[in-house]
């Protein structure tokens, strides 16, 4: 027998550095040999994913060795969309771009539109974008979760994902709701296996049993777009039995907070104040209204008190209990829209309320609260929630959030032991929040502040003069989408096209595939940018993108800047950005170039500042104007955002001694790799819980420099800004919306969440389109990035349309039928499988399984290309006509969340067929021909 | 043909949770990676770009639905590698002696040297656990990562196969199935772990942790679960919970 060499030299070097494989950003040990990535293999270190890593992140040789990487900088030949280009060299590239957007900023600087997409560096892009002077800027999240995000932020400084997560060590219920599972993925693995060992119940509320769902002891199969209004069920059946937790919501919320009755009058539905802007209670022990704050008050949560002046107000608490004990929210009243039977909403809630009043767990930990009360240990009620896309991209998606906000706050489950935990710099109130900004565009100059905030009332709001029109071009910020705290991405395009509210002169963006996957309306979207106006120019004047691949996008692009691969690149993983942190530790990481470039390639942010420093922006040169920054490595080292406050929080001060604040050390980056890329600093034991009242966190914190001092978080159960709202649109404020927005505006901006249907199915006959579409993100692929991985496509090179076995069997179709599927926007054929364990009225799909022929460097007839499909040409940025003439945004008219997944079809069978339709005429591509085969390692085997 | 070892010394060997694995393929790809350099032939990847992709793998995922009478259709994730089989059929059919099984840790492994990609070893394989690599046209199969689980040149706490080193959900353990005392003899004998097919007679070393039964499945009556209504109705309960906290 031969003998098997059991102990084989494995690599010259191990090289730590942070994974970009999809958006989890976990930590990994990148094995070289002769130069070459011999294997990649998971940080144990590393706060999130402690060793593990998933599938993307092993398939990252794939990835980084691509044939689709392009190679130079481009110049458009052919047409827009045709894919032909000539190579130019960098400086070519930068003059021109330079060229572009000196003219942009000298004539109108909002006539530049930056956005970017699955971007990780938006505390730079955003920055440069601000000193540009263009209004014009936002990443992905409008069109991804800025629901959540937002909903969150308001109504108690945190959210889920990177603002927090479940307290896995304690909880003994876990609710997990519509989740992407390329978003806090391998956390989320971690977690489940954890609760699996503690034999702890999970709880998966989906339309489909795939993936963590499948391993929940219990399945929620809900209807699209209705999470809302089961939870709304769930807070009706608690209040009902009184397992609310009141001394919680007494201390930590705005319960007791009172709302003034003056119907018709400018403050009715305000919370009244006294002349310091203290909102007031109403005292049980001299039954009057009386300051929050008095030491002696003893708020009630129920009552009515006379205000004088002929108003009288009732507490925020009495209200919500009158909302949610309305029959309407009944369990029986609910489940036929919901698709749940009251039998188990019932059962989870009996769940929810055991779990929260009869296993209350406890920490021996004493600690001090903001107002000086000193507790002895710390109680939690040990219900934990994790949400993302699923229930946030809807037309409903923020006010369903709030509604998941409201159920935790309620049990009393935020950030206590067993329930969900902030992590740092969370939580981040509104009260600590900026404004957004964008108003003061002018000729040459810097923006004042960041685009992007939390608008406190209509005062907010980026209109021009006339109170109405949008400033922005995304109409972020206006009537249309006041709190659009992440932008509206999917409608750059669409509105800059038709010239609503004005045209553009450079579309810039990055890594962001808009020509395909990231559209709704891919094939409209694709007209509009080859689209021409009278004289024959294109309808959007100049597009420069940036991406490393061969995407779709590239084809549309007039001008490409070539980014590095993952393993080629400097980023910081910032806690001025999206953070990583856990709820016991603060945290940022690093990722560098753990393999140099062999390529015309240069990291996007190093080209930015680059760019920047050409167009003389302010903090990009000095005074000579000479560049203050070499690369994107000596900017994540130096510049200071404020004061002490720079990219990364680690090894500050000149000797590398400082935490959070601190003088730029030249050689922080040295220390983060010497620490295996990642800096990692506990907060103390009695500042772990509690975080929204905790005086130790808020030293501990404000030390850091995560925030400035103690920030006053009272979570908002009644949001009073949207009642501001509410106000204008009722004709009680100097602004005032549009008249057809009036309505929108007044019945959904209630500052207690409600559940209404979504827009696309409550403006559609329902007869005509009684089925729900939506796509889940497969565990093994991230967006279009997965489809150049030879490992990967072969896991999903094709995307059947699944389909419940009572549909097939009502429409006729069985497994490998093709089917049609109908929407008031389009038509598809695409194959069809059979399946059991989804929703009864729900069809889905893998998202971003289906390329353009050419693109990637893929075979123009590979499966991707011939089978492979996407549910976006069904999907428009607008909703169906009204007959007003107007563009109404296929959006939650709240914070503008792209409402993917509202999404009504109709499913018939399609004669026997061996492609998907639509077809589009096959992309050149602008990189080689890929090799035939892969045998990858042949040399060290 | 060629002869197996009338005792093993170990039996190494996984333990799969199937009642936590989420089929993510996590370990279906660091298998890859790490296999495509290590032992014997890299596992090669034809028309890897193209209309008809097909690779070799060590390790694949199959996703079954099953549809119980008394609760949801459910989802079971079933990864599938080689099982080590104590009476493996792929090396008694073996005609090179390429295919044999290790007698002093119970792995089974191909000697590509010896292989003339006969095929018969995958025929005989009732769990379809072989593969000829189409680039390379020599068999391969799960070594149980021979070139970790020994490898002095990685951290003792790596030498573990590269699926169970990186699995998100904890689902993938290995050790020596020989000894009672060994942790996945423990969990195997916790949980019921169970042989893949035992009618078959091939013994396999590898064990499958069955998922537990689902909450949702004989879920009771309509109302059996509902909570109480509060005494004196939700706003009577609470005045009488405000006068408790003072």
């Amino acid at each position: 027998m031969a003998g098997v060499e059991t102990s084989p030299y494995v690599s010259d070097e191990v090289r730590q550095t942070t994974c970009y494989m999809c958006a989890c950003r976990c930590g990994i040990n990148v094995h070289l040999r002769d130069g070459k990535v011999r294997y990649i293999e998971g940080n144990r270190d590393h706060p999130v994913n402690r060793g593990v890593l998933c599938a993307k992140g092993s398939a990252g040789i794939m990835q980084h060795y691509s044939p689709a990487r392009l190679t130079t900088p481009l110049m458009r030949t052919g047409e827009r969309g045709e894919g032909k280009f000539r190579p130019i060299s960098w400086d070519e590239a930068l003059d021109v771009a330079a060229s572009w957007l000196r003219e942009v900023r000298h004539s109108d600087p909002r006539k530049l539109a930056f956005f970017t997409g699955r971007d990780q560096s938006q505390s730079l892009t955003g920055w440069w974008a601000q000193q540009f002077g263009t209004p014009n800027f936002a990443a992905h999240g409008g069109f991804c979760s800025v629901n959540m995000a937002t909903a969150g932020i308001y109504t108690f400084g945190g959210a889920f994902w990177e603002f927090g997560s479940p307290d896995w060590e304690r909880t003994e219920l876990f609710l997990l709701f519509g989740v992407a599972e390329d978003h806090d993925s391998n956390p989320i693995k971690l977690g489940l296996a954890h609760l699996k060992e503690r034999g702890v119940k999970v709880v998966g509320v989906n339309p489909v049993r795939t993936g963590y769902n499948a391993v929940a002891d219990e399945w929620v199969g809900i209807t699209p777009g209705t999470d809302g209004l089961f939870v709304a069920s769930l807070i009706h059946e608690l209040l009902r039995a009184g397992k609310v937790d009141t001394d919680y919501l007494l201390r930590y919320t705005n319960a007791a907070w009172l709302v003034i009755d003056n119907i018709g009058a400018t403050d009715h539905g305000l919370i009244a104040r006294d002349d310091n802007g203290t909102p007031l209670v109403l005292d049980r022990g001299s039954s009057t209204a009386r300051p929050s704050d008095a030491p002696d008050v003893r708020p009630a949560l129920k009552g009515r008190v006379d205000l004088g002046d002929g108003r009288s107000a009732t507490p925020v608490f009495e209200l919500l209990a009158r909302t949610y004990l309305d029959p309407r929210y009944a369990p029986a009243a609910t489940a036929e829209e919901t698709g749940v039977s009251a039998a188990q909403t019932e059962r989870i809630a009996r769940d929810i309320a055991e779990a929260a009043f009869e296993r209350t767990v406890v920490v021996e930990q004493p600690w001090t609260d903001l107002k000086g009360e000193r507790h002895e240990r710390m109680v939690g009620r040990p219900v934990s929630v994790h949400a993302m896309r699923g229930i946030s991209a809807h037309s409903n998606g923020f006010q369903t959030c709030r509604l998941l906000h409201l159920l935790q706050i309620l049990i009393g489950s935020i950030d206590v032991p067993g329930g969900y935990r902030f992590k740092p710099p969370y939580p981040r109130p509104i009260a600590g929040q900026p404004r957004p900004h964008g108003k003061e565009s002018h000729a040459d100059a810097p923006l004042s502040g960041p685009h992007l905030g939390f608008p406190r009332g209509p005062e907010d709001l980026l209109l021009e003069d006339d109170g109405v029109t949008p400033i922005r071009i995304d109409k972020g910020f206006s009537w249309d989408a006041p709190l659009s705290a992440h932008g509206l991405m999917h409608m750059v395009i669409a509105n800059a096209h038709a010239h609503d509210p004005y045209g553009l002169d450079v579309l810039f963006m990055y890594m962001a595939n808009m020509a395909w996957n990231s559209s709704m309306n891919t094939g409209g979207v694709m007209e509009m940018l080859t689209d021409r106006d009278d004289s024959g120019a294109y309808r959007i004047p100049k597009i420069i993108y940036s991406d490393a691949y061969a995407s779709e996008m590239v084809a549309y692009a007039d001008l490409i800047l070539p980014d590095t691969t993952y393993l080629e690149r400097h980023d910081a993983i910032s806690l001025l950005d999206r953070p990583i942190s856990e709820p016991d530790a603060m945290c940022d990481a690093l990722r560098w170039p753990v393999c140099e470039p062999d390529r015309e390639v240069r990291g996007f942010q190093s080209v930015l500042l680059d760019l920047g420093a050409r167009l003389g922006l302010p903090g990009m040169v000095d005074d000579a104007g000479e560049p203050l920054y070499r690369d994107y490595a000596d900017y994540i080292v130096n510049h200071q955002r404020k004061p002490g406050i720079g990219p990364l929080a680690g090894w500050r001060g000149p000797d590398g001694a400082d935490t959070g604040r601190g003088e730029p050390n030249p050689d922080q980056l040295d220390r983060y790799r010497e620490n295996g890329g990642f800096f990692m600093d506990h907060v103390p034991e009695e500042a772990r819980y509690f975080k929204h009242a905790n005086a130790a966190w808020a030293d501990w914190a404000t030390a850091r420099g995560l925030q400035d001092g103690p920030v006053e978080n009272v979570f908002q159960l009644y949001l009073e800004p949207l009642r501001r709202f509410q106000l204008a649109a009722e004709g009680h404020l100097d602004l005032a919306p549009p008249q057809h927005l009036k309505a929108q505006i007044r019945d959904h901006f209630t500052p207690l969440p409600i559940w209404y249907p979504p827009f696309e199915g409550a403006r559609l006959d329902t007869v005509d389109y009684p089925l729900h579409a939506i796509t889940q993100r497969p565990a093994a692929m991230y967006h279009s990035w997965g489809s150049q991985n030879a490992w990967l496509r072969q896991i999903h090179g094709t995307n059947p349309l699944f389909v419940p076995a009572e549909v097939c069997d009502a429409a006729g179709l069985e497994d490998g039928d093709w089917a049609f599927v109908i929407s008031s926007h389009g038509r598809i054929r695409v194959p069809v499988q059979r399946m059991h364990a989804v929703n009864g009225k729900t069809l889905w799909t893998w998202n971003a399984i289906g390329k353009r022929a050419g693109a990637w460097s893929l075979s123009p007839e590979a499966p991707e290309a011939r089978r492979g499909f996407l549910l976006n040409h069904l999907i428009n940025e607008l909703l169906p006509p009204r007959g007003d003439g107007r563009r109404w945004s296929n959006s939650d008219p709240i914070t503008g969340q792209a409402a993917w997944f509202d999404l009504r079809v109709r499913i018939e069978k399609a004669p026997p067929a061996d492609h998907a339709e639509p077809r589009f005429t096959p992309l050149a591509s602008p990189v080689e021909k890929p090799p035939r085969n892969v045998v990858y390692g042949s040399e060290w085997t | 043909m060629t002869a197996l070892p009338a005792l093993t010394e170990a039996k190494l060997g996984l333990v799969i949770d199937l009642d936590t694995c989420v089929g993510c393929h996590a370990c279906v790809v660091s298998c890859k990676e790490w296999n495509t350099g290590g032992y014997g032939a890299p596992l090669g990847d034809r028309d890897a770009y193209g209309d008809t992709p097909e690779g070799a793998w060590l390790n694949r995922i199959h996703s079954y639905e099953i549809s119980p009478e008394n609760g949801p259709a459910e989802i079971v994730h079933f990864p599938k590698s080689c099982l080590h089989c104590d009476d493996a059929p792929c090396v008694t059919v073996c005609p090179t002696g390429a295919s044999y099984k290790r007698s002093e840790d119970g792995i089974v492994l191909v000697d590509e040297d010896r292989c003339i990609g006969c095929g018969l070893c995958a025929w005989a394989c009732p769990y379809g656990a072989r593969e000829m690599d189409p680039v390379e046209k020599v068999m391969k199969k799960c070594t149980l990562c021979v070139d970790r689980i020994y490898n002095d040149n990685i951290p003792e706490e790596d030498r573990v196969p590269a699926c169970v080193r990186t699995c998100p959900a904890n689902a993938r353990h290995f050790g020596d199935l020989a000894d009672p005392e060994s942790d996945v003899s423990q969990l195997v004998a916790a949980r019921g772990g169970m042989d893949l097919m035992p009618a078959l007679g091939t013994k396999p070393v590898n064990k499958y942790l069955p998922p537990r039964r689902k909450a949702d499945r004989d879920s009771g009556t309509p109302h059996a679960d509902r909570l109480p209504d509060a005494p004196g109705g939700f706003l009577g309960w609470l005045d009488a919970t405000l006068d408790r906290l003072g």
